[in-house]
């Protein structure tokens, strides 16, 4: 019972990893990215259908994180080109997904809920799970001791510092957003191909605005970032198992109290109740060479 | 003169952009325009679904509006209408036999009442604890969601049905509908989102917290200066924000369905922030706007039937472009210069 639980936390926490180690990226270079929802979602689509034209997970989640990738581009260029507000062009990305992915199914299978299923064989059994903490590791080392990693922290903190010391700011949020969409179509992939059988219309439910709220309880840090989505994982794992589950004769336990708490404890130490996160200072503001 | 032609000119950038995509699909975008405008304006009935879909966009609309003003961002309208209109099926529920005018009364201020709280949380946490009001209100939108569920699901559920809705209020809850539509149900609810625009046009402009509200927006620190107790305003905007989105409780409920169903949102709330924004955080602007997105989800809905492989989620990609080409300011930037582009600096890009 407990290692199974172990097991489901673990593998429903990984969309949630990837998806938050992207927005990280992102963030910690100093563009918000509430599109993570959107990016998630056509990752989660194009994942689903590379493996079906591929026959192959690894293509197909090279095929998600390049669709993620691909939509991150098009935020890049509205936020840090054009300048837009980010918020406002985010939400508009999400639409975007959302609109786009039951689009382009209808083009490619003639129906709009969800994509035909993958064969179990053609799916993956359990990489992206390690894959995920092998990220973690990754990222904690890159943060630390790259020249990138540092290059990254200014541009979210110190951009004018960044800008004197000859780096082009900009060009690093480019990356850096390009960087979080990929691993965000990741984070989709491994809920289209390793999670269940197929793409399914807004599969993501709210799955990369968990992410963000992730993302800021573990206080834009990679590690705590992880546990943070491990903690939510957690209790989605428990709430999956206690739906349906009956107590006292015909009563079922209401889940959603459970289901709310991951955003409750975002907003109570965003707001400095429990513990305190403080987001990178140049977080929102476009950077324009003076 | 420009204030109008900027937001014009991203409605035809967006339409023309979107309505591209469905020449991949094999049809003709002209073709699907006509579809759109037949299927939003093509009969009484047609144009009754288009104004029954835009009157919450009128209050989404403002919701985003008002705060935006002070400069805060509310992407919280979503959890605000949500738990107004359960408020208001609730109150009809518990107490079904309340006669007509105190009934639809009582439960349209407790809808009032609802978003009001659902605003102000956030409203509070900004101004009082300085964390930031889209975080929070994102949040929110999923425990507003978690909240509706359990109490529709536990508190109030329809015996009735297997349907995740609440028991239907009393018959004397229920609004006056328009019979000119066909039996589009264009209630009441439609006249009062235009009357509420109007009198917010008179907060923002002919009062003094109107007054004070667009200082704060335009600079806190000027604003306290000027001894203005931001705080205050921030915390008000925010709750008059959420009062507003709580309102779509009056026509969903009293208006049209008679009981709170879960999910019947097409995300308004989110619509609400490319309506404000189309609309330049004006209350005509955004009564016009309102028309303009009612009439997009209301004319995407036959293209399910009319067309091959064109869907109604085309209106989700019309709305998302439409609100892309507004937010470029980079792009409306270099238009008004009428000159090329500033040669860029090598650090940009």
């Amino acid at each position: 019972m407990t290692a199974e639980l172990l097991a489901s936390t673990l593998r429903v926490s990984t969309p949630l990893m990837f998806a938050a180690l992207g927005g990280m990226f992102s963030e910690r270079s100093g563009v918000i990215n509430i599109a993570l929802e959107g990016m998630m979602l056509i990752g989660a689509f194009g994942a689903a259908v590379g493996t079906l034209v591929a026959h192959s997970p690894w293509l197909g989640s090279a095929c998600g994180m390049a669709a993620g990738a691909a939509l991150a581009a098009v935020y890049a260029l509205f936020v840090i080109r054009l300048r837009a507000d980010q918020i406002v062009a985010g939400t508009a990305i999400n639409m975007l997904a959302m609109g786009l992915t039951p689009f382009l199914c209808k083009i490619l299978y003639d129906v709009t809920g969800s994509t035909p299923a993958i064969p179990l064989n053609e799916r993956f059994e359990s990489a992206p799970l390690y894959l995920s903490w092998a990220l973690v590791v990754g990222c904690v080392l890159w943060m630390k001791y790259t020249p990138t990693g540092l290059w990254v922290k200014f541009a979210g903190e110190h951009p004018e510092a960044l800008d004197a010391a000859g780096i082009r700011v900009n060009r690093v949020r480019w990356m850096a957003v390009l960087t979080s969409g990929a691993l965000a179509g990741m984070g989709g992939a491994s809920l289209s191909i390793f999670l269940s059988s197929s793409f399914s219309r807004d599969m993501t439910a709210g799955r990369g605005f968990m992410a963000l709220a992730a993302l800021i309880f573990g206080k834009w840090k990679p590690l705590p970032t992880a546990l943070a989505c491990l903690l939510f994982g957690f209790a989605d794992a428990v709430q999956i198992r206690l739906q349906g589950v009956t107590i006292w004769g015909d009563r079922t336990i209401p889940v959603q109290f459970i289901q709310i708490l991951p955003y409750i404890v975002t907003v109570l130490v965003l707001a400095g109740f429990v513990g305190r996160s403080r987001p990178p200072k140049a977080l929102g503001t476009p950077f324009q060479k003076a | 003169m420009r204030k109008l032609l900027q937001p014009i000119l991203a409605v035809i950038v967006g339409l023309a952009l979107g309505l591209s995509f469905t020449w991949f699909a094999g049809e003709n975008p002209w073709h699907v325009l006509e579809i759109l405008i037949k299927s939003a304006f093509g009969s009484g009935y047609d144009f009754g679904m288009t104004l029954f879909y835009s009157t919450p966009l009128i209050f989404t609309g403002l919701a985003v509006a008002v705060p935006f003003q002070a400069g805060l961002f509310n992407i919280g309208a979503e959890g605000q209408l949500t738990l107004g209109a359960l408020a208001a099926a609730a109150v009809g529920a518990v107490w079904p036999s309340l006669p007509w005018p105190v009934a639809p009364l009582l439960a349209g201020l407790a809808a009032l009442l609802a978003g009001t709280i659902w605003g102000a949380i956030p409203g509070w946490l900004r101004a009082k604890r300085g964390s930031h009001e889209v975080i929070n209100t994102i949040m929110l939108n999923f425990v507003a969601a978690g909240l509706a569920s359990y109490i529709t699901l536990y508190l109030l559920k329809n015996p009735a049905t297997q349907n995740p809705e609440t028991r239907p209020v009393g018959a004397g809850y229920l609004i006056h509908q328009f019979g000119v539509f066909g039996g589009a149900p264009v209630s009441t609810a439609l006249p009062l989102a235009v009357f509420i625009a109007g009198v917010v046009w008179i907060l923002l402009q002919r009062t003094v917290i109107g007054y004070e509200m667009r200082a704060v927006g335009q600079s806190e620190s000027a604003a306290r200066a000027a001894g203005i107790n931001s705080s205050k305003i921030r915390i008000l905007a925010m709750s008059i924000a959420g009062g507003l989105a709580g309102l779509v409780g009056v026509g969903e409920v009293l208006g049209n369905a008679g009981k709170f169903r879960l999910g019947f949102s097409p995300e308004y709330g989110f619509i609400g922030i490319a309506v404000a924004l189309l609309g330049r955080n004006q209350p005509a602007g955004v009564v016009a706007a309102a028309l303009l997105f009612g009439a997009l989800h209301k004319g995407a809905t036959d293209l399910d039937l009319e067309t091959e492989h064109v869907t109604r989620e085309v209106s989700q990609i019309l709305q998302a472009l439409i609100i892309l080409s507004v937010s470029a300011e980079g792009l409306w930037s270099w238009m008004k210069q009428r000159r090329p582009s500033p040669r860029l600096a090598p650090g940009e890009l």
